[in-house]
């Protein structure tokens, strides 16, 4: 066992939260990643390898599927899992087990910050935010779109609940805009 | 000070007094007041100065459309030039400034412009300051600047902030007056996604203003219901204070929110305005329509209004300009005013009237077939001369005016895609055509249904139309639903000063003008006379300025046609537009993994693309940058020096075909290169200049992963996108960015090896046999951490790259320095790597400049023939081998002491310094501790056969000659012994 300690994107021991009106912006570093891309004329069986994987159908076009692991559509044949990082930190490799030669994968775990916004007013504070139709996108939806600038993916895990993916060397200026923009809305 | 000319009713609230200021003075007001209707009622009727003849000027209009009224609004920082005092919600401390006068607004002296005016017409300015032509942008255009203008900035940044949001709907409802109304109720009912847009602060845009009566009860009755129903329908979103100022493609409207204009100052945290991009479904434009005045000798007073503004006043906000008052009309609207002033007590001295079988009255007089002819009042109207029917002239005595030249429909968004309104005969104006954004639908007098019930009955319908709703929706409130005509009737003749365009000073007789010089096209006329420009954009005056024109061109109004009207509808700060992208904000800025430890060890940082990137590390007592970058290169060079590079792109490139993919792109061989290698590549462009540089490692037989330079590394993402997606996709490649992923760092030095080796954990061998140069592999340190490790150099020492996962980037950063002590291991940045990689030759940024070769750089045999790469047939064009073609090159200078300096050129040893002998041009320069002296990098003509020539480097702009040596771009270890050891 290694003994480097880990940093969060925002440079911290720990992750930060901050909570205004009545959402709140967590910082959620407890994530691995990984993303598979089916090899040329190997589609099947990444879908079903990636189904067998996340426990449900591979999922289509701007969706997630999953329960401990999960994936979301990153693009044609293209997805990325996640997992929690406590117990997957090795997922690229049990993705690559899981796949075999028919797909692509590539660790991403810190490729990406992850950034958890929850809360009713949630809505108000992504209109401020990205030109995505978050209030039309369905709980299991999962879209790229892009947020100050920075090329992001969106998550809707309930009415309420949202994660943004951002690339993980701009986390600071995204919690800026995302503070931002709670404050401003709330 | 008393409000004078406060009446009975009206929408505001008395229980609350407001404070305010206008130039110093102070006086009350109410909410639900804006500050036009406040100072009327105050009894101010002199609100500025004319743009350029410095006439006393008050308010014509009581919305968006006003030219007038214009005033700077608040102090300080917050100060805001050009501001409608016609649209500024009043609030408690309210401050105002009449603008564009000195010393005052009852004394302005630049009024002498006034008794010049026979010189001062349309193009006075093009003819007359022609000569010297040198003199117009340092002398004349700042003091014509300076008489002639509107506000001032305060020249201070705005301490406001500006938001920008995102809203989808699948009715954009523009404009929340009857017809907006309705149109939301029955979309909203309906279940639609609604959002009702209306630039006042409070909805039912014209209703408010008049008397009417919806179902027999108060119009006011109705909206408040209206208002309430829709409140509390979750898919409808009313947004007042919105002004909608464009149609864009799609579907896509602009739209400003004002959140805290109507506030002294916004409170923490909260933006002053949103500019909002709606996406909408369809559209609605349910806009109004803007009242036209009549041209008359003098119509400029203060006092002279629109005649459907003083009935604004007079119903909603309780106020008039005057308690003597008359009517200039030619069509019934006129005549309601009067109606209504006279139902709140104020005196109507006469409707005077064009038409010789205009209504009468019992109330008041009305004046039939009579013309208001000249006007007096040096600050104020005081009389109004009428030429009556018979001929015969009468004097009223009236402290205000109200005007009415009939309706125009606000067709503006209408034509934002460039679609042209047609004419209509009945109403003399001009309204929607059928070359409509797609998408969007015009209701209510917008469309030219000017009566109530047409505008309500019309909104509904169109609504169902337009989201095809069910047709039995919902019923249509009783209403006014009276035929309107309206006879053309711009201005009364004889006139010599008669003000078309009051906001730019432009009268009946400039348009003549314009005709008689030749600038009859309506475009030329706009910009020869600047009618209908500035913050207005001519609302009130485009079409009386089309109506004179078309008259003495003998031509019909739609024959003369309209200027494009183009976004914004009304003016939007600069700020707005900005948003949050201001100053740090402007993009986001990107952090290394260790950016943290950088900055605790006092980093200096520099923006590279929009990474922060550690330029040096000063220690305590350095005063300067070359001591410490001089101490990082000698010591890296002496032991061990550790550099993050993690700025530096990194693609994977995965697939059966990644090998075949790699020798596409680059254009030197990587089909053969083995697993565990790590090859230096050149990519090309298409053209066959130089793109990229970088390394491509492999993993495994079908795993690489390739490394760019910082600045080019989305590029060159992009572009190895395209190849793939585009040129080849029958290649089984995939592509990712792992640049965030990996925490990368530069260990260079003789002890570069025996550092790693304290961290690596022993099962791997980093021995010059076990991992010899151009080595990579996965690895792992620190007693199980996965990470990757290059053996390749830039700085030209032993060295090797090393990755980690980017959470652990700090903690091997710390641990390298920890683990460094015995060997002295010193941190550099970005300069040190730039001083090694020139001392060492190697090309960067300056060198791969979008203008060179492989050929220029040195790498032309690097070129394979075997192949077909992309550029490489580009490459062999004739232009690009020419004999003398530019090589790479170092440069020394033959006094040591003398500097070379980068952007300079080379010169023969003697001759003529000019273009035409140039010899090429230093693209790289830096003190190099390792010679103790300056050198630099270049490109000289058939430099590869030129080393050890004398020449002189030379930079007019800096008045620079330095005597030079042309050596080898590899001024330390040409051999590469030191890389390889």
């Amino acid at each position: 066992m290694h003994d480097l300690i880990a940093l969060t994107a925002l440079g911290g021991a720990d992750p930060e939260t901050c909570t205004i009106g009545s959402v709140t912006c967590s910082e959620v570093p407890d994530v691995a990643l990984a993303s598979v891309a089916a090899r040329l004329g190997r589609e099947g069986e990444t879908h079903s390898a990636l189904a067998a994987l996340i426990g449900q159908k591979a999922p289509g076009i701007g969706q997630f599927s999953g329960q401990t692991l999960i994936a979301f559509w990153a693009g044609p044949e293209q997805w990325i899992v996640e997992a929690p990082f406590e117990s997957h930190e090795g997922l690229a490799e049990l993705v690559k087990d899981g796949t075999k030669d028919a797909a692509s994968v590539s660790e991403q775990t810190d490729a990406w910050a992850r950034f958890d916004l929850e809360g009713p007013d949630v809505q108000s504070v992504l209109e401020l935010l990205c030109n995505l139709d978050c209030r039309n996108l369905a709980t299991g939806g999962a879209a790229r779109t892009s947020i100050h600038h920075l090329v992001c993916f969106l998550l809707r895990r309930s009415t309420d609940f949202f994660s943004i993916y951002a690339p993980r060397s701009s986390a600071q200026s995204l919690q800026h805009a995302i503070v931002t923009a709670m404050k401003s809305a709330l | 000070m008393t409000q004078v000319n406060r009446l009975n009713g009206g929408q505001i609230d008395r229980t609350s007094t407001l404070n305010f200021k206008f130039d110093n003075r102070n006086f009350t007001a109410h909410p639900g007041d804006t500050l036009a209707s406040a100072l009327l009622a105050n009894g101010v009727r002199l609100i500025g100065r004319s743009f350029k003849y410095h006439r006393p000027r008050g308010i014509l209009s009581a919305g968006s459309e006003e030219p007038n009224a214009l005033v700077e609004l608040r102090t300080g920082n917050r100060k805001e030039p050009n501001t409608r005092a016609t649209t500024i919600e009043m609030f408690d401390g309210l401050e105002a400034h009449s603008q564009n006068r000195w010393p005052s607004l009852r004394f302005d002296a630049m009024a002498i412009n006034d008794r010049f005016s026979n010189f001062l017409t349309a193009g006075f300015y093009y003819k007359t300051f022609m000569w010297p032509a040198a003199f117009w942008e340092k002398l004349y255009e700042p003091v014509i600047r300076r008489a002639a203008g509107l506000g001032t900035m305060s020249m201070q940044e705005d301490p406001d902030e500006y938001d920008k949001g995102f809203r989808h709907c699948d009715l954009l409802i523009i404009g929340a007056g009857p017809a907006g109304l309705m149109a939301a109720l029955t979309a909203g009912r309906a279940g639609s996604d609604v959002i009702l847009a209306d630039e006042d602060f409070v909805l039912g845009g014209r209703l408010n203003s008049e008397t009417y009566s919806l179902n027999d009860d108060i119009a006011a009755n109705w909206i408040t219901q209206t208002v309430a129903e829709l409140s509390a329908m979750p898919n409808v979103r009313l947004m007042p204070r919105t002004t909608v100022i464009g149609a864009f493609d799609h579907g896509i409207y602009g739209a400003v929110e004002r959140k805290g204009d109507h506030l002294s100052a916004p409170s923490e945290g909260k933006p002053r305005q949103i500019l909002w991009r709606i996406y909408s479904g369809r559209a609605l434009l349910c806009a109004g329509a803007t009242e036209r005045p009549i041209a008359f000798e003098n119509n400029d007073r203060p006092g002279i209004m629109l005649a459907g503004a003083l009935r604004s006043y007079a119903n909603r906000f309780a106020a008039t300009p005057a308690q003597r008052v008359a009517i200039f009309t030619n069509n019934d609207d006129g005549h309601r005013t009067a109606a209504d002033l006279h139902a709140k007590g104020v005196k109507i001295a006469a409707v005077v009237d064009i038409r010789p079988e205009a209504p009468l009255n019992g109330d008041y007089e009305v004046l039939r077939g009579a013309e208001v002819i000249d006007t007096k009042g040096r600050l104020g109207l005081t009389f109004a001369e009428v030429k009556l029917a018979d001929g015969s002239n009468r004097t009223l005595d009236v402290g205000a005016l109200g005007i009415s030249g009939g309706w125009n429909p606000n067709v503006h968004l209408t034509c934002h895609q460039r679609g042209r309104p047609v004419w209509n005969e009945t109403l003399s104006a001009f309204v929607p055509g059928d070359t409509l954004p797609p998408g969007l639908t015009v209701a209510g007098a917008a469309n030219g249904i000017m009566s109530t019930h047409g505008a309500l009955k019309s909104g509904a319908e169109a609504a169902t139309h337009a989201l095809d709703l069910k047709s039995d929706a919902i019923a249509i409130p009783t209403a006014e639903d009276a035929p309107v005509t309206q006879t053309p009737f711009w201005y009364v003749q004889g006139c010599s000063r008669a003000w078309l365009d009051q906001q730019n000073d432009v009268t009946v007789k400039d348009v003549k003008l314009s005709h008689q010089e030749g600038f009859q096209s309506v475009e030329h006329l706009k910009r020869y006379t600047t009618l209908g420009m500035a913050t207005d954009q001519g609302k009130t005056s485009n079409m009386g300025g089309l109506a004179i024109m078309a008259e003495i061109a003998g031509k019909s109004i739609p024959q003369v046609g309209t200027t494009i009207y183009r976004p914004p509808y009304t003016p939007v700060p600069i700020a707005t537009f900005a948003g949050r992208m201001r100053g740090k904000e402007f993009h986001p800025t990107r952090l290394t993994p260790s950016h943290h430890w950088a900055k605790e060890r006092g980093a200096v940082f520099v923006e590279v693309g929009n990474w922060l990137r550690a330029q040096w590390f000063p220690l305590p007592g350095e005063t300067h940058w070359r001591q410490s970058v001089d101490r990082e290169v000698r010591q890296t060079r002496a032991s061990v020096g550790v550099c993050d590079c993690t700025t530096l792109g990194k693609i994977d490139v995965q697939g059966t075909d990644a090998a075949d993919f790699l020798n596409r792109i680059y254009c030197n061989g990587f089909a053969k290169l083995a697993v565990g290698k790590t090859r230096y590549g050149l990519m090309l462009r298409e053209d066959g200049i130089a793109m990229d540089d970088g390394t491509a490692g492999r993993l495994a037989e079908d795993h690489f992963v390739v490394t760019t330079t910082t600045a080019n590394a989305v590029k060159v993402y992009q572009h190895m996108e395209f190849v793939r997606q585009c040129l080849f996709p029958d290649m089984d490649v995939q592509l990712i960015s792992t640049t965030e992923a990996w925490a990368q760092y530069a260990v260079a030095g003789p002890n570069s090896r025996k550092l790693l080796q304290k961290i690596v954990d022993p099962e791997f061998d980093i021995s010059n046999d076990g991992f010899p140069f151009m080595a990579c592999g996965n690895i792992t340190v620190c007693g199980g951490l996965r990470a990757r490790l290059f053996r390749i150099s830039f700085s030209g020492e032993l060295a090797f790259e090393i990755a980690v996962p980017s959470r652990y980037g700090d903690a091997l950063m710390r641990r390298l320095m920890v683990e460094g002590e015995e060997f002295n291991v010193v941190p550099y940045g970005t300069e040190a790597l730039g001083v090694m990689r020139i001392e060492k030759g190697h090309a960067a940024g300056n060198e791969l400049n979008g203008t060179t070769t492989a050929l220029n750089l040195g790498m032309g045999r690097m070129v394979s023939k075997k192949k077909d790469s992309i550029g490489s047939v580009l490459s062999e064009r004739e232009g690009l081998n020419e004999a003398d073609a530019l090589n790479m090159v170092g440069v020394k200078p033959v006094n040591s002491a003398d500097k070379i300096t980068a952007g300079a050129h080379l010169m023969d040893a003697s001759g003529p310094v000019d273009a035409a002998n140039d010899q090429g041009y230093v693209t790289s320069a830096a003190f190099s501790p390792s010679l103790n002296c300056y050198i630099g990098l270049g490109f000289l003509k058939n430099g590869s056969d030129r080393h050890r020539e004398k020449m002189r480097l030379v930079s007019p702009l800096t008045d620079l000659t330095v005597e030079v040596e042309i050596v080898s771009s590899h001024f330390v270890d040409p051999e590469g012994e030191r890389l390889r050891a």
